[in-house]
């Protein structure tokens, strides 16, 4: 670190820290003197543990962000917001259908949307989120599943609901139901399954586990190779 | 942070020689300069960076000394008062983690009719799982086989795996692909439902399944939902600190510790499985990391303080491309699909010096050796030194538009910090990657020790010496399945006696005899310190 780092004013929880203008929220968090217990996992973007909701001082607008994620700015009202009560529904995925009905039978909430469009607002992985719910409402279960695919589930859009819709809980039913219902299972693996079950490699693998060091290498060095 | 000046007037060398890197052809390294370059800067062959163990199983092994450290370190329950038959828990099977291999192992424990108690020291879910985004391995085309993909794990583990894991492995890989397909995992497939499949490094088959640029958080999230549907009991926040043993020398539970309130709490359980992960966050000889939050080597320490054996504990996987700037995103995982597209390494001149697709070894090595030997690195201004990874190459290459519609969570992460990486070069370093060694297991994850279990990156012998991209994932699936399944049919006709620490004590003893000085280290570690750092 070098000394003429510019400083910065945030307010964590409403006290004042002067920390260095380049980090993360979360980096920002640790320089101001925070062991992290809550607020972090994978502190790369992909867990969603580290949702943190801030105003800039003079604004009034309510900004949300990943910690890991997001730069600090000067007068940064900060907190995270480490858990979200939200409601899960409990299914046995192999008795379901993938229909509309299905998912309103778990989320009847969905249907509640007011078109506020808030979650896809404040969404940080800048999902379209209200047009996943409403793929969701039309039975569209393949397009909710695509959309909805690079959530983290860090839990802001349910947050922010005034419909009281766990996204989220919705997507990643979505996904099951059409990974599971409407896509063809992969043949050539069922096949290989089958194809193990029946002995056919038992043969070329005790071979390979009884081969000596010098054989194997010389097979390992022979070997060919699928082109690209 | 976008480039400072400086920066900006050393990347009109790297402009200044694209043109001519690109019509050029730079060679592989052979054999020969393979080895020299590994033996010279890869971090493993850093004699001084590893010293023998001086207690335990081990005794005599090498291992890195930050692991060292914590293996010769002291109990976090020295100088606490527990009463080991208030029991918070008493369950059939305890699963220790909340990555892949921790919810695999619950679901396949439960089916078997047992108890089971998850316990994670973060979120459920919160783990190195959710972060592999490049896929998993399966040899399921027509081309392909358990053999063939036999062949590639110990050749790629330099011949020293376990045998038997490896056939576990491979023969189970199939049946664990479609247990997850069944399961509603949403794999990239084609119309008619065959599963895409690409190369990795070192496979000699197309069998890189993935779930598009997110494979380990799709896995993780539908596995989490399936033991969120079973009702299956996950405390979260709860750290396991130390085993615990019956009469029998048998595991027979675990102290936790309340990661929020601080309490200690006492679980019994008939069976035990470790699957804690990784050690990433250890940071060897000061590298960054691209692990998680929690992966701080837990189940390592208190797996061998009751007696468990480790293997291959002198080998870390480094991964060439870690992120060296912006700071803020020190050690992000730069995947190597960028250099397959094309981009090169690059140094302070202008210069490449290797050939962007050797294997990671070799390639961190070359890297390292650019920097360290030739002083042809680039210094950031918070001292962090890396090479020019030469993104633009890949749209002159395959044309305008190619890295935004390839790499679309590597532009993301790197805009939101003003980098823009198809406009310019990134700075990269190799960080740590994986932990290729752990507790040793056998097929179903015993461990030497009567009822435990290990599953996931705590285990050790799968891979051998080095673990090929891909496996990892899988191994997750398949040994966090078997142990799962061995562990619950097994809880039935265990008897658990009278619960004890005494093997602790008598660690403690064997550090004190043998003249260990542990200087105040306490262990397992739990979470690393950044606090007051500034980045
Ligand atoms: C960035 C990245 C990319 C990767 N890409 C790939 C890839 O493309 N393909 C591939 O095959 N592999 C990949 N890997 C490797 C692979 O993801 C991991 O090896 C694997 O997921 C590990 O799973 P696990 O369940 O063993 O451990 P983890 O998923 O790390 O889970 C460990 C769990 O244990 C918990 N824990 C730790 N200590 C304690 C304690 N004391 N008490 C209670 N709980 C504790 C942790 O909080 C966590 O929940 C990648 C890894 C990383 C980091
Ligand atoms: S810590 Fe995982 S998304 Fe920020």
């Amino acid at each position: 670190m070098t000394q003429e780092t510019e400083l910065l004013n945030v307010y964590i929880m409403g006290k004042s820290y002067q920390v260095p203008a380049s980090l993360t929220i979360m980096n920002a968090l640790e320089y101001a003197g925070y062991q992290l217990v809550r607020g972090c996992g994978c502190r790369a973007g992909f867990c969603g543990a580290c949702a943190t909701v801030y105003r800039i001082k003079g604004d009034y607008e309510l900004k949300v962000g990943l910690a890991c994620q997001t730069k600090v700015e000067p007068d940064m009202y900060l907190t995270q917001l480490p858990f979200f009560p939200a409601q899960k529904a409990e299914y046995n995925i192999r008795e379901l259908k993938a229909t509309a009905e299905q998912i309103a039978y778990y989320y009847p909430e969905i249907y509640r949307c007011i078109g506020c469009n808030a979650c896809t607002k404040i969404c940080p992985q800048d999902l379209k989120v209200m047009q996943y719910i409403g793929y969701a409402q039309r039975g569209q279960i393949d397009r909710c599943a695509d959309e909805s695919f690079d959530c983290v589930m860090c839990g802001l859009c349910a947050s922010r609901c005034p419909a009281l819709i766990v996204h989220y809980n919705v997507g990643i039913l979505a996904r099951r139901l059409y990974s599971r219902y409407l896509v063809p299972p992969a043949g050539h693996l069922q096949d290989r399954v089958t194809e193990i079950r029946s002995g056919k490699f038992d043969e070329d693998i005790a071979m390979l586990m009884t081969a000596s060091a010098d054989e194997l290498k010389k097979r390992y060095n022979e070997r060919d190779i699928e082109p690209e | 942070m976008t480039y400072t000046p400086q920066l900006r007037e050393l990347l009109t060398r790297v402009e200044a020689t694209r043109n001519k890197r690109l019509q050029g052809y730079f060679p592989r390294l052979m054999a020969a300069e393979k080895e020299e370059v590994l033996r010279k800067f890869h971090p493993d062959y850093i004699e001084a960076s590893m010293r023998p163990l001086q207690v335990g199983v081990n005794t005599g092994d090498r291992v890195p000394h930050e692991l060292a450290d914590l293996l010769e370190a002291r109990s976090r329950l020295e100088n606490v008062r527990l009463d080991l038959e208030q029991l918070q828990y008493d369950v059939d099977v305890l699963v220790v983690g909340g990555g892949g291999a921790g919810a695999a192992a619950a679901l396949l424990a439960q089916e078997q009719g047992a108890n089971v108690l998850l316990l994670t020291k973060l979120r459920f879910g919160d783990a190195n799982t959710v972060m592999a985004q490049g896929g998993i391995q399966v040899a399921d085309k027509a081309n392909d086989s358990p053999a063939v993909h036999y062949l590639d794990v110990i050749g790629g583990g330099h011949f020293s795996n376990v045998p038997e894991l490896v056939r576990a492995l491979t023969m189970d890989a199939p049946a664990a692909l479609r247990w997850l397909e069944d399961l509603g995992a949403m794999f990239s497939k084609e119309d008619d439902g065959t599963m895409k499949s690409i190369h990795g490094g070192g496979t000699s088959r197309k069998r890189m399944h993935f779930a598009r640029d997110y494979s380990g958080a799709e896995i993780m999230r539908t596995l989490r939902d399936e033991v969120r549907n079973r009702s299956l009991r996950v405390v979260e926040f709860c750290a396991v600190v130390e085993l615990l043993l019956d009469e029998g020398g048998r595991a027979a539970g675990a102290v936790l510790y309340n990661m929020e309130t601080g309490e200690y709490e006492i679980a019994r359980a008939k069976t035990v499985i470790l699957a804690t992960g990784g050690s990433g966050r250890l940071h060897y000889q000061g590298f960054p990391t691209t692990n998680h939050y929690g992966a701080t080597g837990d189940g390592l320490i208190i797996g061998y303080r009751a007696g468990a054996r480790l293997a291959f504990m002198d080998t870390i996987q480094y991964h060439p491309t870690g992120a060296a700037f912006p700071p803020q995103i020190l050690g992000l995982l730069i995947t190597e699909k960028v250099r397959g597209l094309g981009a090169e390494p690059v140094n302070i001149d202008g210069e490449q010096f290797v050939h962007p697709l050797e294997t990671r070894d070799v390639e961190s090595s070359a890297i390292i050796r650019e920097i360290k030997d030739r002083g042809k690195g680039i210094v950031t201004e918070t001292g962090m030194v890396g090479v020019w990874l030469d993104s633009p190459m890949i749209e002159i290459i395959h044309g305008p538009g190619t890295i935004e519609r390839e790499l679309p969570a590597m532009v993301r992460q790197f805009n939101r910090f003003g980098v823009d990486i198809v406009r310019d070069p990134m700075l990269v370093y190799p960080a740590l990657h994986y932990q290729n060694g752990g507790l040793l297991i056998e097929e179903n994850g015993r461990t030497n020790i009567e009822n435990l279990y290990v599953a996931g990156e705590c285990a050790g012998g799968i891979h051998g010496r080095n673990r090929l991209m891909g496996n990892s994932l899988l191994d997750i699936v398949v040994f966090g399945c078997r142990a799962g399944r061995d562990a619950g049919a097994r809880a039935a006709g265990v008897r658990v006696g009278k619960l004890h620490l005494e093997h602790v004590t008598a660690y403690h003893r064997q550090l004190e005899a043998n003249g260990v000085l542990t200087a105040g280290r306490v262990a397992p570690l739990l979470l690393p310190r950044y606090t007051h750092r500034s980045r």
